[in-house]
């Protein structure tokens, strides 16, 4: 059993240390880097993966892309700018704070603020129909003391 | 005046459902290329025939033509190569290719079983240049005008309809200019 576990570990370990290898940086910070822009990007074929998850042989070849760049000293910015390029936004996960995309960030908040307004209003409405005249208390009153 | 406001919530109903209906038809896969109007991004390789020469983005100036990213692993190439073919024996316009990230021998022996419909062949081994070009699954089909300015991508196998029906007619608009 032991051995078998032995076996298992040094199998992964062999995979883990073929990543390193394609892209070695010397720098823990410019992994961490590598890491947080590769899970920011999208792949493009498989839609719903990031560049950092995905086994795609695309994803495969924009990773080395983005490792590249950063080699040659490209800020964050620049090697996402590079892909929005040729690519466009759809590479990018957060779509970008830009006028065309206003409306899709502003609208969730836009729709809360409708709501409590909605909302408000009905309950200020629904408050003046249960105000009862001045009058019409009074005659209550007078009834309820008859009957007791 | 109160009855409106009932409605209201059927009525934005329906149109969420509208748009939800809207993005059933679409195909998620087709991404809008951002290079459309743009001018062919720079790339010089080596020839996949004769290995030798060099193919390069000047070359691709002074007519109108169609770029075309193909590959032999590619089951979609080999269903869209009939019609590139057809599209060639017309000869109403210049066809290049980019065999992308693939083997040479493979490659060679493909245009000799199937036929050559492509004026010149630039080997992209690494797929450098489809990363350039925005490619992100062959085949795809770039429509390049007189300026070498890319005026229309096309993703995925081009049928005899499509060509008759979207790229010619882009095609001989493009050659009127």
């Amino acid at each position: 059993m032991k051995t078998f576990i032995t076996c298992i570990m040094i199998f992964f370990s062999v995979f883990i240390q073929a990543e390193d290898q394609r892209f070695s940086f010397s720098d823990p910070a410019q992994i961490e880097r590598f890491r947080e822009l590769t899970e920011e990007l999208r792949c493009l074929v498989c839609q719903n993966q990031s560049l950092a998850d995905s086994d795609a042989p695309l994803a495969n070849d924009l990773r080395k892309r983005v490792f590249g760049l950063m080699s040659n000293g490209k800020s964050d910015d620049q090697i996402i700018e590079e892909l929005v390029k040729v690519y466009g936004e759809f590479v990018l996960y957060r779509p970008r704070m830009t006028p065309q995309n206003y409306l899709l960030w502003f609208a969730p908040v836009l729709l809360v603020l409708i709501g409590i307004i909605i909302v408000v209003v009905m309950i200020r409405r629904r408050s003046e129909l249960v105000q009862v005249s001045q009058t019409d208390l009074e005659k209550a009153k007078q009834l309820l003391e008859e009957e007791q | 005046m109160k009855k409106i406001i009932y409605i209201l919530p059927l009525l934005l109903f329906f149109i969420i459902v509208g748009f939800f209906i809207n993005g059933l038809n679409k195909d998620p896969r087709l991404i809008p290329s951002p290079l459309i109007g743009k001018a062919a991004p720079e790339f010089i390789i080596p020839q996949l025939i004769d290995e030798g020469k060099q193919l390069q983005q000047t070359d691709l100036k002074g007519k109108v033509l169609l770029l075309n990213f193909w590959a032999t692993w590619c089951p979609t190439c080999r269903g869209e190569h009939d019609v590139l073919m057809e599209i060639a024996r017309h000869k109403s316009v210049a066809m290049y290719g980019i065999d992308y990230k693939d083997k040479r021998p493979d490659a060679i022996k493909w245009l000799e079983d199937l036929g050559n419909p492509y004026h010149a062949i630039g080997f992209d081994y690494e797929g450098s240049v489809g990363i350039d070009w925005g490619v992100y699954g062959t085949p795809e089909t770039f429509v390049i005008d007189k300026q070498g300015i890319i005026r229309y991508k096309h993703v995925g196998a081009i049928s005899w309809q499509d060509w008759k029906q979207i790229l010619e007619p882009i095609v001989l608009k493009l050659q009127q200019e």
